[in-house]
């Protein structure tokens, strides 16, 4: 492709050819964006706990203790579903994922009057679960790591929808406009349906990608936490959340636009 | 190659989730940031991102297979009385 001979056959070309043109390495940023930015970019991390919760948590302990059966049912409610999607990613058959679970609060009644509150209550019921879930899965038990098998799985991303890097101008560019969603309403993209949508395309992820993506940002664990848990680096459970959600991200842009297009 | 040009959108979309976690050295972010305010696809791409948090944190709502439930009531109750 030849150089654009005037500045302004320049922006004539690249309105042609590149929808969103505004696009220009020179232009004035407009500082509310940037503002706007640099705060929801804080805001986008990993849940604080409350303090609140810390108080919650040694009643939840006692009522336990004293065999409040209501007590049990809140957190076998509360835990069970994320400990039964979790199963998989330890090796654990399907078909075992339930009693992995059984022994897990089985193990978790018989230690409570030993459980210190040095660590959540959460950390401790779910280093259970690992316990039961490992024992269970056998010798042939994976590790959580990054293997040569999620590579070949990609980047989860399509790259059709960027000009080569070998364009001469575009060079790594959106080919398409990407729709903002800021202004989709909460009641469409939170409605039953969109969830159901999410909860298949999640199911249908590698297991280390969906237990990563479930803990963090279904759970709201913190990237430390998850590190204990399934034993990963920091930089390993970066990449299986980032992963995660650029997949998860495509599943739900092809459904917003089935939707509301 | 300067670590402080983040110049292509796709550099964005690879960049997004260590962003989002804070996780950019702080010589990047503004050069990530700088991109996004000027890029509307890239503005759009990161609202998707924080849209399927957002979903995702409403997946939480999931029911206990009521065999199971019942039966882990049912231990809590031998427990219970064992102990006693």
């Amino acid at each position: 492709m030849g150089q654009a001979s005037s500045p302004t056959d320049a922006t004539a070309a690249r309105s042609a050819i590149f929808p969103h043109a505004e696009v220009d390495p020179h232009a004035e940023v407009d500082p509310r964006i940037l503002a706007a930015l640099q705060c929801e970019g804080v805001a986008g991390r990993a849940r604080a706990v409350h303090p609140e919760h810390v108080e919650l948590e040694s009643r939840l302990i006692d009522a336990l203790r004293r065999g409040d059966e209501q007590a049990f049912a809140s957190v076998v409610d509360r835990f069970t579903p994320t400990m039964l999607r979790l199963a998989r990613v330890y090796g654990v058959p399907a078909e075992a994922a339930e009693d992995v679970v059984q022994e897990t609060w089985l193990r978790v009644l018989r230690s409570l009057d030993r459980f210190e509150s040095r660590s959540s209550f959460r950390t401790w019921l779910f280093a259970i679960f690992a316990n039961c879930a490992r024992s269970r899965a056998g010798a042939d038990r994976r590790s959580v790591t990054v293997s040569t098998l999620d590579e070949a799985a990609g980047s989860g991303i399509d790259e059709s929808r960027f000009f080569s890097p070998q364009h001469p101008r575009w060079a790594g560019m959106w080919t398409t406009l990407v729709d903002s969603w800021e202004t989709v309403p909460d009641e469409r993209l939170l409605a039953d349906e969109a969830r159901a949508h999410l909860r298949i395309a999640v199911e249908a992820l590698p297991a280390r990608y969906a237990a990563v993506f479930v803990l963090r940002d279904v759970e709201g664990w913190s990237a430390d936490e998850v590190c204990v848990l399934l034993d990963l680096s920091q930089e390993n459970q970066r990449v299986l959340l980032h992963r995660a959600r650029t997949r998860l991200r495509a599943a739900l842009e092809e459904y917003v636009r089935s939707q509301f297009t | 190659m300067s670590s402080l040009q983040v110049s292509s959108c796709r550099q964005v979309v690879d960049l997004v989730t260590e962003y989002l976690e804070g996780g950019l050295p702080p010589d990047e972010r503004p050069a990530f940031e700088r991109h996004v305010a000027i890029c509307p696809p890239c503005r759009g791409y990161l609202s998707q991102m924080r849209r399927v948090q957002q979903v995702a944190g409403r997946l939480s709502e999931e029911d206990v297979p009521e065999r199971l439930r019942a039966s882990l009531l049912e231990a809590f109750r031998d427990w219970k009385t064992t102990k006693r």
